[in-house]
């Protein structure tokens, strides 16, 4: 009892110290995790707030706000000419935005000159120099700094062996196959320690079988420095597979902003779901209405359960699923036929004729359909999202309600 | 190697195509070897009929390409012999040097002229094929439509006007009044070809250099310059080439202290009609500068189209 006592007023005394020295802990720790790999790396959040570029009559990006977190690894995916890359450039400062502001680290950078804003960047290209060695490529940005030739010396060491580049470092950089050229422009992006990484589509000029091993190279590489890295691709499955958070862009506006399960599972619009996913989701239009708090949709005769509906809809709409959220079920009601069925080893892709339009389901390879016969088809309830087909938005319901991150 | 031969040429068309690329060579270098020749042979034999192929040579040309003479006396004559070789061979008519002629002077005139119109078309040239190339420019292309039009008239067609113009500013017969014309005249061609080679240069290069903590200017010095070499070199061999041959406006406005040799080659007059070897002489020489610069940089133009090859 007296012991507990005493616990209890030493816990009230030492509370505020050890909470100060829980906070001195955290501190310490940080720097330990910022000092991990180089003396002087800074990170830095970026915080990007109604973004804004045109060029002429041309809007390229339309109002874009989005926070990148300090260390993560963050995607800027969406198809050709969406302004993804201009929004990466913005932020490079290789253009100057139209209006809205820019923070990285807290500093507001928007019209300043990309030399003043302490980051790196990967173009798809390399644009290594063409009239310089390796080494030279590799230590140029830090020549601009006036660093002693004696700490180049051994940055460029430390980078070169990071990489495995050692042995090509006074070769010209005209000969170097793909993942070389890819390395050295690494290497001169990392050799600075700069406060952010931009890379632009910088796997797009490699083959395929080169590009995912160089892939795994890079995460690997970010989760080593855990420096902030801003990543532009078109590639939904790259996006995907190395992202901590997506931004999808389309027509210079930002369709969602959230991490890769959330964009999968709880798209926001039509095009976030068409875009990513490969077989993309099945839009089953309908007509009808739906209201707050709903269950269930009609088509074509039959009900399907859907996540609870927060908002009601009428007019033409659409009902998402993923292909493998479809189930062929003989008891089902709602019937489609078979028009193909591809096989890809562990699963198929079976093409289906339904009164609502295609509908493409993965099921297991072992599944036997014929085409031309009619199967009946389930989907998995708590999957689904109803989309309004005028707007393209998603309708808020149980599943995705506070997941919408809207620029 | 072989799969690129498509159609390995027979031993036959080789001997062919040997044999005619020979053919012309010889051709086009007849006008070259007969001034080249002229220059070396006596006044007699520079105009024998038939041309003589071979003939004792002699330095007499040169020697009156550089030298102004006079006829002396007898007595003058034998009372000094000659002493070095150059007034030996003028003694053989009776005369003697009494200075040099201007041909000295009016090949370092075109040598000034020449090199520093080509300097200054380079220089401005590359600044603004740079800012065509690179940035967004109002009117962009109506300002180098402009530019490329300034070459449109014939120059000679504006002769008398700049020739009223330059006198009013007292630039008649000056090294700068010919710089600056040769300028304009070689500036839109500058421009246009060094736009078309600052295009090809992916502009990643120098972003890459503007993200490494580099100025726009020290980019466009260290990674822009560098890589348009081959360009600049091209650009600069036509424009030397124009204002080094350049002879209309060179005539009209020069006569004294600015003119440059393409005038004055032609006033090289001798004792007794005109002075054919001294002619040649001095168009030999004059020849010489154009094709040591092409020769110098050809280097640089072939480094450059190997760079070219290089996947951008």
């Amino acid at each position: 009892m007296a012991a507990r006592c005493g616990v209890a007023a030493l816990d009230r005394a030492a509370g505020p110290v050890i909470e100060r020295l829980l906070a001195s802990l955290c501190h310490f720790c940080r720097q330990i995790r910022s000092r991990s790999w180089m003396d002087d790396l800074t990170l830095a959040e970026i915080v990007i707030k109604n973004l804004r570029k045109e060029f002429g009559d041309f809007t390229a990006v339309q109002s874009s706000s989005f926070t990148i977190a300090d260390g993560e690894f963050f995607m800027l995916l969406g198809p050709s000419g969406c302004g993804k890359t201009t929004t990466l450039r913005m932020i490079a400062g290789l253009e100057l935005p139209t209006s809205g502001e820019i923070y990285i680290g807290g500093e507001e950078v928007g019209q300043k000159p990309a030399s003043q804003r302490d980051i790196a960047f990967v173009f798809q290209m390399f644009a290594l120099y063409p009239h310089m060695n390796v080494r030279r490529n590799i230590t140029y940005p830090l020549v601009s700094q006036g660093m002693p030739r004696a700490q180049i010396k051994q940055k460029l060491d430390e980078v070169a062996r990071i990489l495995g580049i050692e042995a090509i470092l006074d070769r010209p950089v005209g000969g170097l196959s793909g993942g070389d050229r890819q390395r050295v422009a690494l290497g001169r992006a990392i050799v600075r320690d700069p406060k952010a990484f931009m890379m632009d589509e910088p796997l797009g000029a490699l083959d395929a079988e080169f590009r995912e091993r160089m892939a795994e190279e890079l995460r690997a590489l970010h989760d080593r420095m855990g420096a902030t890295t801003v990543y532009v691709t078109h590639d939904q499955l790259e996006a995907m597979q190395m992202g901590d958070k997506i931004v999808v862009m389309n027509h210079g506006v930002v369709e969602q902003f959230g991490t890769p399960q959330e964009i999968y599972d709880k798209p926001a619009t039509m095009f976030v779901a068409d875009f990513i996913g490969s077989p993309s989701m099945n839009f089953l239009r309908f007509g009808g209405a739906v209201t707050e708090g709903a269950s269930t949709v009609t088509l074509d005769g039959s009900d399907f359960t859907v996540p609870i509906q927060h908002e009601a809809a009428t007019g033409e709409l659409v009902l998402g699923v993923r292909p493998e959220h479809v189930v062929l079920s003989d008891a089902a009601s709602y019937r489609g036929e078979v028009r193909a069925a591809e096989y890809l080893g562990t699963t198929q892709i079976i093409t289906l004729a339904t009164p609502n339009g295609e509908v493409k389901a993965r099921t297991g390879a072992a599944e036997l359909v014929r085409p031309g016969e009619t199967v009946g088809l389930e989907f998995l309830p708590s999957t689904l999202t109803l989309f309004d087909e005028k707007s393209g938005r998603a309708l808020a319901s149980d599943l995705n309600a506070g997941a919408f991150r809207h620029g | 190697m072989s799969a690129h031969s498509v159609n390995e040429p027979s031993s036959r068309q080789k001997w062919i195509a040997g044999a005619l690329v020979i053919a012309y060579a010889l051709i086009t270098m007849i006008p070259l070897v007969w001034i080249v020749a002229t220059g070396f042979k006596s006044p007699a034999d520079a105009i024998s009929y038939p041309p003589k192929v071979l003939f004792e040579p002699t330095l007499e040309g040169y020697v009156n390409l550089f030298t102004t003479r006079t006829r002396q006396t007898d007595e003058y004559l034998a009372a000094n012999p000659p002493q070095t070789w150059y007034e030996e061979i003028v003694r053989q008519y009776d005369m003697v040097i009494v200075g040099p002629s201007r041909y000295g002077e009016r090949f370092l005139n075109s040598i000034i002229i020449g090199f520093g119109s080509t300097f200054l078309s380079i220089f401005l040239g590359v600044l603004a094929a740079y800012a065509f190339s690179r940035f967004r420019i109002p009117l962009k292309d109506d300002l180098l439509f402009f530019i490329l039009s300034t070459r449109m008239m014939p120059p000679i067609a504006v002769a008398i006007p700049i020739f009223l113009m330059y006198r009013q500013l007292g630039l008649s017969d000056t090294h700068l009044g010919m710089i600056l014309l040769y300028t304009a005249v070689n500036i839109s061609l500058a421009v246009w070809l060094l736009k078309g080679f600052i295009d090809e240069i992916p502009r990643e290069y120098e972003e890459a250099a503007l993200i490494d903590g580099y100025t726009r200017f020290q980019a466009f010095y260290k990674v822009v310059l560098p890589q348009a070499t081959t360009g600049i070199v091209a650009t600069a061999i036509f424009c030397l080439i124009f204002s080094w041959n350049e002879y209309a406006f060179a005539v009209l406005l020069t006569s004294g202290t600015a003119q440059t040799a393409p005038p004055f080659i032609p006033t090289i007059i001798g004792v007794g009609g005109q002075d054919w070897p001294a002619v040649a002489a001095g168009a030999t020489l004059f020849l010489l500068p154009v094709m040591i610069f092409t020769v110098a940089l050809r280097k640089h133009l072939l480094r450059g189209i190997t760079f070219g090859a290089v996947r951008k």
